[in-house]
């Protein structure tokens, strides 16, 4: 049987790439096989976003198709996640000597100073530039950037370039050849090959990944890849024969009900806090500081849940409020609080052969009054995994009475858990200071937290329990002044010389 | 006539190649037909000896093509560039969790790794030290303790109205250059070496790869276009990789090239030192410091490294910008079981610096003074008087900090800005907002005065194009900007017309590192003096053609032309007309620094050419809940001399505020009790991002020519910008301070995370 190559539209054309390993990473390609240098390797963990190139894909209804044009980090994507997609790397923006207006707009700011890590920074401005029409505000620069580090300039050329160059003369992608092109692709049969010894899946139905996974119980699921990339890049791990969800259309649908919301799996983490955003509009500081641009496009909520890591940070929002997991093997599928799906460090309740298939939230019950907030504490705003994260939601009666109180938090034990005792300690009392006290002293009996290179115990426990206060003081209305740097005031423009 | 280059706020000259993934580092250079590829097996102990090591199926594993042990090192097995303690590979003892131990040379970089990972090795563990208190305690030094008193300190101590003890702790950093070490050595047919190496310090990779293969010198060359970002981390410590592809290649006979995994080069390589501080002070009413006893530790690691002269810029930093009249200080250079501390922007000086700062706020605070007026009241003498000479014999002559401190004090509305956050303060229990205004006084040159040497060479082709080289190295700094500039101007042609080569020791021997901000005053004045010998030439030339009615000292070199009164000629036609009269037209330069002695046993004399000032006013908030801090806005006015290129000097005091903030707020190392570095990669080791970038961030060039002859009477900017990111962490305490009781002593450590100011609120120690 011979099988088809990898495809994909790279310069101008329909690429093929026949049988390579399949973890090979997008970068390895780049830089070793094709000796296009300009992206840069500087962790090979998805953390430093040297390595920044950006992924077009066909979004929308046959007969509509977009292209959607993402920045990822090239160092950890499987070469296979490529098949059927665009790439476009730091080469492709210039035409000829005209620099495109992002790289024209570095160069004139002084946005470069090594260099190193500058085409990086480039391909995530050229994906703000292709996908947003108006000049940016100062926090979507940072959201933009926020996986892309510089040590040289301390980014204030760099901002100011991202702003410039929306005041060059506009230039565009010429889109229509790549969706031409990316149509052609759709058309080819499920990638499925042997390379170097590994088998690698890449199904496109619900049903073939439901099959394949119920064959094959031990191949290791790859979806965005930002974690299992890892295991690859620094750790040399043997993958084995791997399945890829990445081409299952049903797996990334977004529904959107009546009070109710299901994420597929499958979803970006970009796209499903979009709708959790949408759903429930506290979850917008989460989905700014959740990881950074790049692993948002990549990396996906269903693979952030399902790896079950202590310190995930979309799971304690989640499960404050009251998600449902939903698993699949074969045609079967089966819904479980998210709490449940956590039985010990990175243990899951995952059977051999299923997969997950979904997340689903419903709005608050009617007659109680939900207070929702998520918090998340790290040494950096952004791209940083938390030393604390809590998702803390009460549900607060006519009389004031809490009814129903889900305080759920990750970095403090083996799994992301609900603290069990500060919430008995709610239950049933008025929303009041003498109430949150008794919860922050409760927390004490339910996390023993450890200690390593984010925190220590003493101040995992000790901060878990300021949340709390800090929770209160932002839904009772009990402060008067800002509690949160996020909500101090802008200093003024007055104040500026 | 054309403005000149000097002066011109002009791109770095490779920023098109940069933005368009163009600009060659040396993993991206084109690779020689077989090249292999090489990765270290590393230590998994901190501290004991090696039983026995098994590395067949290293060996064994398809694709390898060469292991190297300590046992396969011809020559010095050492890559210590002062004393010979730092073994390329571990020589039986094991010293540091990380330490290399065998090198694996393969066929793809990817098979190097994964057969380095089969290696089994037995140790013999011992009990490692791994901080400074157990240095201390077990007196275990690289270099021993060095103690200096000025003045009658006991008696200064007696007669104090107040006095103060003190003491703090502060973490150390990593370059997080984004480029990580790599070195490619590429054997010649004539028994030489290449190696293309991303180091500051080519000719001491030179000299350490002869030596770890017993050559001579002139049988090694090492070559340096760009690298991808250094602040010293490739000054001393790019040299185990060279050596390990040197041996390698020498062993295989093929090219092989080292790139370190990121992971690897964090836990592998030194940063800066970590140090810790016991102090007291005494002081009279109104805040001047009237005696200063302060001990201080570095934490070096195993090995000595450059330790020695980073304590030495230490010492010659506690004073900052204020006269320390009444002095003891001792210093102690802790040997721990832990990767070997090296140079990093600052080169210690951070760390005097830090200190004195936090002397001075404990005054303030103790007094209930803005601590402002207490830096102010301890400043050196404007004029050379009776508060002007520095701990280490020095006279300050050059002292503007004063003045520059009053004109950002004024520019950034101090005064009213503390006031404002008074009140906001008093309203705001969770939220504390904090201000510091704080100076910087860096001395410029090495301590040691034999590396403040430099030399160039230029060549003008006969179609008037000019080729440089000199010994500096480009790390993003704009060093090739700034040279290309300077040798422009002196032959008055654009910029276009000059190109730099790259660095290389066969172009230019003996070089130093490009360090300790010294790049473009010593490169810059080498290839003036390199202009200068062909221009003499050119010149006197003319004088032949005119028969002598021209002086050599009337022609002007300018807009591209050669002209004198009587006399006009194309720079490009002048110089074939001198080619073909035999007229040499390339010309080495060299300069050395004039004016600076040090004596490296008493550590006195005048170590520095010269200081560069700055200051910065930052304001910070914190939150009180969870120790979180923002920083809002920061103003900087900064003595870069009379810039040679201002866009570039804001560049590098932008890029160095940043990475001092990073240092003193987010970047932590962190290591297992065991001693393995768990910081060791982006993911668990914060440089600030984009978002940490002030709101508000106002950056000014102070205008100050330099009083000495520097090159064009600029100053150096490389490092002194760093320490202006003392005034967050100071503005941190500010901030802490508003949350504490008034008077209650505040200890920070840094870096200032949020458990750091979570402990400092809850007044504890570490």
């Amino acid at each position: 049987m011979s099988e088809r190559p990898i495809q994909f539209y790279f310069r101008g054309a329909i690429q093929s790439v026949q049988g390579p390993a399949p973890t090979r990473t997008v970068l390895q390609y780049l830089r070793e096989d094709l000796q296009q240098t300009g992206t840069k390797e500087g962790c090979a963990e998805g953390d430093c976003g040297a390595c920044t190139v950006v992924i077009g894909e066909l979004v929308g209804e046959p007969g509509a198709e977009e292209l959607r044009l993402r920045a990822v980090n090239a160092c950890i994507q499987f070469l296979p996640s490529l098949d059927g997609k665009a790439l476009f790397t730091v080469e492709d923006l210039a035409a000829g000597e005209q620099l495109h207006p992002v790289q024209q707009a570095l160069v004139d700011r002084h946005g470069s100073q090594c260099g190193f890590c500058t085409p990086g920074f480039a391909m995530s401005l050229f994906a703000l530039y292709e996908n947003q029409d108006h000049c940016p505000e100062r926090d979507e620069i940072d959201h933009t950037l926020s996986g892309n580090l510089c040590r040289c300039t301390g980014y204030r050329p760099i901002v100011d370039a991202a702003r410039d160059a929306y005041a060059l003369p506009r230039r565009r992608l010429d889109r229509l050849p790549v969706i031409a092109a990316l149509k052609t692709l759709a058309d080819l049969p499920p990638l499925d090959y042997l390379g170097d010894g590994r088998r690698s899946h890449s199904p496109r139905t619900l049903a073939e990944l439901a099959e394949l996974r119920e064959q094959l119980p031990n191949a290791g699921m790859v979806a965005g890849g930002t974690d299992v990339g890892l295991w690859v890049t620094k750790q040399g791990r043997d993958l084995g024969e791997l399945i890829l969800t990445g081409a299952v259309a049903e797996l990334k649908r977004i529904q959107i009900g009546p009070g109710r919301l299901e994420i597929g799996a499958g979803a970006t983490l970009t796209d499903a806090f979009a709708a959790l955003t949408a759903f429930e509009p506290q979850w917008a500081e989460l989905a700014r500081r959740f990881a950074s641009t790049p692993v948002k496009n990549a990396g996906t909520l269903g693979g952030n849940v399902a790896n079950g890591s202590p310190i995930g940070d979309s799971m304690p929002a989640l499960i404050a409020l009251g998600a449902r997991i939903v698993l699949q093997r074969g045609a079967t599928t089966r819904e479980m609080a998210l709490e449940d799906f956590y039985l010990d460090y990175q243990k899951t309740a995952l059977a051999p052969g299923e997969f997950v298939r979904a997340l689903v939230l419903d709005a608050p019950a009617a007659g109680l009054q939900r207070h929702f907030r998520s918090y998340k504490v790290a040494k950096r705003l952004d791209q940083d995994i938390s030393a604390v994260a809590c998702g803390l939601a009460v549900h607060v009666d006519d009389e004031g009475c809490i009814r129903r109180a889900r305080l759920a938090f990750g970095g403090m034990a083996a799994t992301p858990k609900r603290a069990a005792a500060a919430e008995a300690a709610l239950l049933g009392r008025p929303w009041d200071a003498a109430a949150v006290r008794r919860a922050m002293d409760a927390l004490g009996s339910d996390f023993a937290p450890f200690t390593d290179v984010r925190a220590s115990s003493a101040y995992r426990l000790s901060v878990a329990a300021n949340l709390l206060q800090r929770f209160w003081l932002e839904t009772s209305g009990a402060a008067d002044a800002p509690v949160r740097l996020a909500a101090l005031a802008p200093i003024a423009p007055e104040d500026q010389p | 006539m054309s403005a000149s280059l000097i002066g011109r706020p002009l791109p770095h000259e490779s920023a098109r190649l940069h933005v368009s993934g163009k600009a060659h580092y040396v993993d991206d250079l084109p690779q020689a037909t077989g090249t292999l590829h090489a990765a270290p097996g590393l230590s998994t102990i901190a501290r004991g000896r090696i039983r026995s090591m098994d590395l067949s199926a290293v060996r064994a594993y398809p694709g390898v093509r060469a292991v190297l042990t300590a046992a396969d090192i011809p020559g010095d097995n050492n890559c210590g560039p002062i004393l010979h303690d730092d073994p390329i590979l571990a020589d039986g003892e094991i010293r540091f969790y990380g330490q290399p131990v065998f090198v694996v040379a393969a066929e793809t970089r990817d098979i190097a790794r994964q057969a380095a990972r089969l290696a089994k090795i037995d140790y013999e563990t011992e009990p490692p030290i791994l901080d400074m208190d157990a240095a201390i305690a077990a007196e275990s030094w690289v270099l021993p303790p060095f103690s200096m008193q000025r003045g009658a300190v006991d008696a200064a101590f007696a007669d104090a109205p107040h006095r103060l003890s003190g003491s703090a702790v502060l973490g150390g950093q990593e370059h997080f250059y984004l480029e990580g070490q790599i070195s490619c050595a590429q054997p010649g047919d004539d028994g030489t070496l290449h190696v293309l190496c991303s180091t500051q310090h080519p000719t001491e990779m030179q000299q350490m790869v002869a030596h770890c293969l017993g050559w001579r010198a002139h049988r090694v060359s090492v070559e340096c276009r760009r690298m991808g970002g250094a602040f010293g981390g490739k000054e001393s410590q790019s040299a185990q990789w060279a050596c390990l592809a040197a041996l390698l290649a020498v062993n295989t006979g093929k090219p092989v090239k080292l790139r370190l995994d990121r992971d690897d080069d964090m836990v592998a390589t030194g940063k800066r030192h970590p140090y810790r501080y016991q102090w007291e002070s005494a002081f009279d009413d109104s805040g001047r410091l009237l005696g200063l006893k302060l001990e201080f530790a570095a934490d070096c690691g195993h090995s000595a490294d450059l330790s020695g002269p980073v304590n030495d810029r230490t010492i010659c930093h506690v004073d900052n910008a204020y006269y320390l009249d009444a002095l003891a200080l001792k210093s102690l250079r802790c040997k721990t079981n832990r990767v070997s501390n090296t140079a990093f922007r600052g080169f210690g000086g951070p760390q005097g610096m830090f200190v004195i700062e936090n002397v001075i706020d404990d005054i303030a605070r103790h007094l209930g003074r803005d601590p402002l007026d207490i830096r102010r009241a301890n400043f050196y003498d404007v004029e050379p008087g009776a508060r002007s000479s520095t701990p280490y014999g020095m006279t300050v002559e050059d002292n503007v900090a004063p003045a520059l401190v009053a004109e950002l004090e004024r520019d950034c509305a101090y005064a009213a800005r503390r006031a404002a956050i008074a009140d906001f303060n008093a309203g705001s229990p969770v939220l504390k907002r904090g201000i510091a205004l704080t100076p910087v006084k860096f001395g410029i040159s090495f301590n040691a005065t034999h590396y403040n040497q430099a030399g160039a060479l230029v060549h003008v082709y006969t179609d008037g194009s000019v080729l440089v080289s000199h010994g500096g190295t480009e790390m993003g700094q704009g060093l090739y900007t700034k040279v290309r500039q300077i040798v422009a101007h002196e032959f008055g042609l654009p910029f276009a017309d000059v190109r730099l080569s790259s660095t290389d020791t066969r172009r230019v021997a003996n070089t130093s590192a490009t360090a300790a901000s010294s790049g473009t005053d010593l490169n810059g004045k080498a290839a003036q003096a390199a202009c200068a010998n062909i221009k003499a030439r050119l010149a006197a030339f003319v004088g032949e053609l005119t028969n002598g009615t021209v002086a050599a000292a009337d022609v002007q070199f300018a807009d591209g032309r050669v002209q004198a009164p009587g006399f006009d000629e194309a720079f490009a036609d002048l110089v074939m007309r001198a080619y073909r009269a035999r007229i040499q037209l390339w010309d080495a330069g060299f300069y050395k620094t004039p004016k600076i002695h040090f004596d490296p046993v008493t550590k006195l004399g005048r170590p520095f050419f010269y200081f560069a000032y700055g200051a910065a006013c930052s304001e910070v908030a914190i939150d009180t809940l969870t120790g979180e801090s923002r920083v809002l806005r920061v103003d900087i006015l900064h003595d870069a001399g009379r810039s040679i290129n201002p866009a570039l000097d804001i560049g590098q005091i932008e890029g160095g505020f940043v990475q001092g903030m990073g240092w003193l707020t987010s970047e932590e190392l962190w290591w297992r009790p065991d001693g393995k570095l768990m910081s060791h990669a982006p993911s668990t080791y914060k440089i600030p991002t984009a978002s940490d970038l002030p709101e508000v961030f106002n950056i000014r060039l102070y205008d100050n020519a330099n009083v000495e002859d520097s090159i064009h009477r600029s100053k150096a900017v490389g490092e002194p910008p760093f320490m202006l990111a003392l005034s967050v962490y100071q503005a941190l305490r500010d901030a802490v301070a508003a949350a504490l009781p008034p008077g209650q002593p505040l200890r920070l450590d840094a870096p200032a995370t949020p458990e750091a100011i979570l402990r400092a609120l809850a007044g504890g120690e570490s």
